[in-house]
């Protein structure tokens, strides 16, 4: 089981509650990746997010960084919002950062988002929000599926593609492309038949549930005749992991506390309710928040429900102080990973 | 039919759903363990979704949109801006629950339901101007709709809102929702459907009968 990490970027607050500068989340974003690479985690998710609090904007540029600075670790989009950007863009920053990595450790996620901001910011109609999200991914596989370095392609939502070059393939002649969905079956069902990697974000309720979603995705991959290595899922949800549960919950409430406070402004929300947070902290909710050996346990019995092959965290929410962070990647890698490895080795 | 009948009922009748997403199965769910028929229907032919149905729904049908609209009580539960796709005549005369919302921080502005204060329930009442509209199960997650269902006097049972011009159709959805293990309390005309959409105290809440009943009238004197 791979064992990695997420994050939309993070600013960080000043005592007064006021926001420091989205400089420093993305600074403090590069350096969460480079040590989770020499931590030895597996995997660093870097997801689309276009606010002050969260500024991850560009996967790719973050990622290509990343790439040159890190040894081991997969890299990925988590997700790409691929409605409102453009695929042969995604595809070019990817497999240029693929090659900068060395080859094989760069992926792609696509997805949907989770709100609708970045339609007015690229200038698209939520009328063919579909539409986009049909197309584009059929863009982006004809891309990486192509066997030169020439691509032809027609739709309705952007120009056609005759023959025209997109450089440079990736190293190993293709990307691996997961599609990211929130639960919604047909979205399992569309992954099953397009043979893509599929990624549950897990953000409420008990993650157990999804077990219907992730056999209905292996079936339709069956059925559509797509090898079973080639079905291969991913969770990511919210998690924090410090020395003890206590001390785990007490750092994670105030970034959590902080980004519902955000949300529920936005959103018409009523203040966040500790109780709910701690309801969710506790098995079988959705946060992954506790010390080493609870992480662990509730990743390998989630294990059990859905068979997926890497589980993955984001822990920087509404500036949750750096040193923090690090001290739970680090947890996360030489800690909960191996804990991990021996609870399934023992199935 | 005796939609709501007595518990585990073989004979409690048929309820269509429109839209197989998170709502719509985990209606169908809470439905079929009650002992309804459950069709469910998407924009798509009943076969593209068989397989979904059979594994995500086990017990309901995968039918055709139109043959869902032909059931006893029918729940609209699609993407909002897709409202007008629904055949508002194959509903004509039919019971049918709007599970919809109107949340345009999450789904962007819809002209539609820009244009006036009407609540969005009256919106989609416009277009299936011939169906029995009942506006219900907007204001509960689709996560927390199989976790909270409780048996009727449940202590401290969640409570789900009602909001009709119909007051028959009222009624027939009170006893589908007590049946899916919820208490019903009926906040009035379609218009007062306003008091539970996004925004409001009970969108964001999880009430029993009681507390529901308190946050309607409070939000309702407030509007
Ligand atoms: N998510 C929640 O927790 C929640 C809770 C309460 C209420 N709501 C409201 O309930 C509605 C549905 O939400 P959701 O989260 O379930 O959406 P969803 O997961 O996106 O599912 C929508 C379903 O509607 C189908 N559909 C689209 N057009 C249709 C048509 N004309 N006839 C029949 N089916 C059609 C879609 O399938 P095809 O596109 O393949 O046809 C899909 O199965 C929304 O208005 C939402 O605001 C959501």
């Amino acid at each position: 089981m791979e064992i990695g990490a997420y994050s939309f970027g993070d600013t960080q607050r000043n005592p007064d509650g006021s926001l420091r500068s989205t400089t420093e989340a993305i600074a403090n974003l590069f350096e969460a990746i480079k040590h989770a690479d020499a931590q030895g985690l597996d995997y660093f998710g870097v997801g689309e997010y276009h606010t002050a609090t969260m500024p991850a904007s560009s996967p790719g540029a973050m990622i290509a960084a990343a790439a040159a600075a890190t040894g081991q670790i997969t890299l990925g989009s988590a997700a790409s919002i691929i409605g409102t950007d453009d695929p042969v863009r995604i595809f070019q920053q990817f497999s240029i950062a693929d090659a900068i990595s060395g080859g094989g450790r760069v992926e792609i996620t696509a997805g949907r988002g989770s709100s609708v901001e970045t339609f007015p910011l690229f200038g698209h109609s939520l009328e063919e929000y579909d539409e986009l999200y049909a197309e584009k991914l059929d863009l982006l596989m004809t891309i990486n599926n192509a066997t030169s370095e020439n691509v032809t392609w027609s739709g309705t939502v952007r120009s056609a593609l005759d023959n025209l070059a997109v450089v440079p393939r990736p190293a190993s002649g293709k990307l691996p492309i997961w599609l990211a969905t929130g639960g919604n079956a047909s979205s399992s069902a569309r992954a099953g038949q397009l043979g893509l990697p599929v990624s549950y974000g897990i953000i409420g309720g008990a993650p157990h549930r999804f077990a219907p979603l992730t056999e209905l995705y292996r079936r339709s991959g069956a059925a559509a005749g797509h090898a079973p290595e080639s079905l291969k899922v991913s969770v990511g949800a919210l998690g924090f992991v410090a020395p003890t549960k206590k001390e785990a919950l007490e750092r994670f409430y105030p970034g959590w506390h902080n980004l519902n406070v955000e949300m529920g402004q936005l959103r018409g929300w009523p203040a966040p309710d500790k109780r709910a947070y701690l309801a969710q902290a506790d098995a079988p909710g959705a946060y992954y928040v506790g010390s080493p050996d609870e992480v662990a346990e509730r990743i390998a019995h989630l294990h059990g429900h859905l068979g997926h092959m890497r589980h993955f965290l984001q822990m920087d929410l509404g500036g949750i102080p750096q040193e923090l962070l690090l001290e739970s990647i680090t947890l996360l890698a030489t800690e909960v990973k191996p804990r991990v490895a021996r609870l399934l080795a023992q199935k | 039919m005796d939609i709501g009948a007595q518990a585990h009922t073989a004979s409690r009748g048929t309820i269509g759903i429109l839209g197989a997403g998170r709502v719509g199965t985990a209606i169908a769910r809470l439905a079929v363990a009650a002992g309804y028929r459950v069709k469910i229907a998407t924009s798509k032919p009943a076969a593209e979704n068989a397989l979904i149905i059979e594994i995500v729904t086990p017990g309901a049908e995968a039918v055709d949109a139109a043959e869902a609209s032909g059931s006893d009580l029918v729940v609209v539960a699609v993407p909002l801006h897709k409202y007008k796709s629904v055949n508002a005549d194959a509903l004509a005369g039919r019971v049918v629950v709007d599970a919809m919302n109107y949340w345009s921080v999450t789904d962007g502005d819809i002209a539609d339901f820009e244009a006036d204060d009407r609540s969005s329930s009256e919106v989609v009442a416009a277009h299936l101007s011939a169906s029995r509209v009942v506006k219900s199960f907007n204001h509960i997650g689709y996560h927390e709709m199989e976790p909270d269902s409780a048996a009727p006097g449940a202590a401290d049972r969640r409570a789900l809102a009602i909001a009709s011009n119909d007051a028959a159709a009222t009624e027939q959805v009170a006893a589908f929702i007590d049946a899916l293990g919820f208490d019903a309390v009926d906040a009035g005309n379609l218009a007062s459907g306003r008091a539970f959409e996004p925004g409001t105290d009970v969108f964001n809440g999880r009430f029993n009968a009681d507390e529901l009943s308190v946050k309607l009238h409070t939000s309702l004197v407030a509007a």
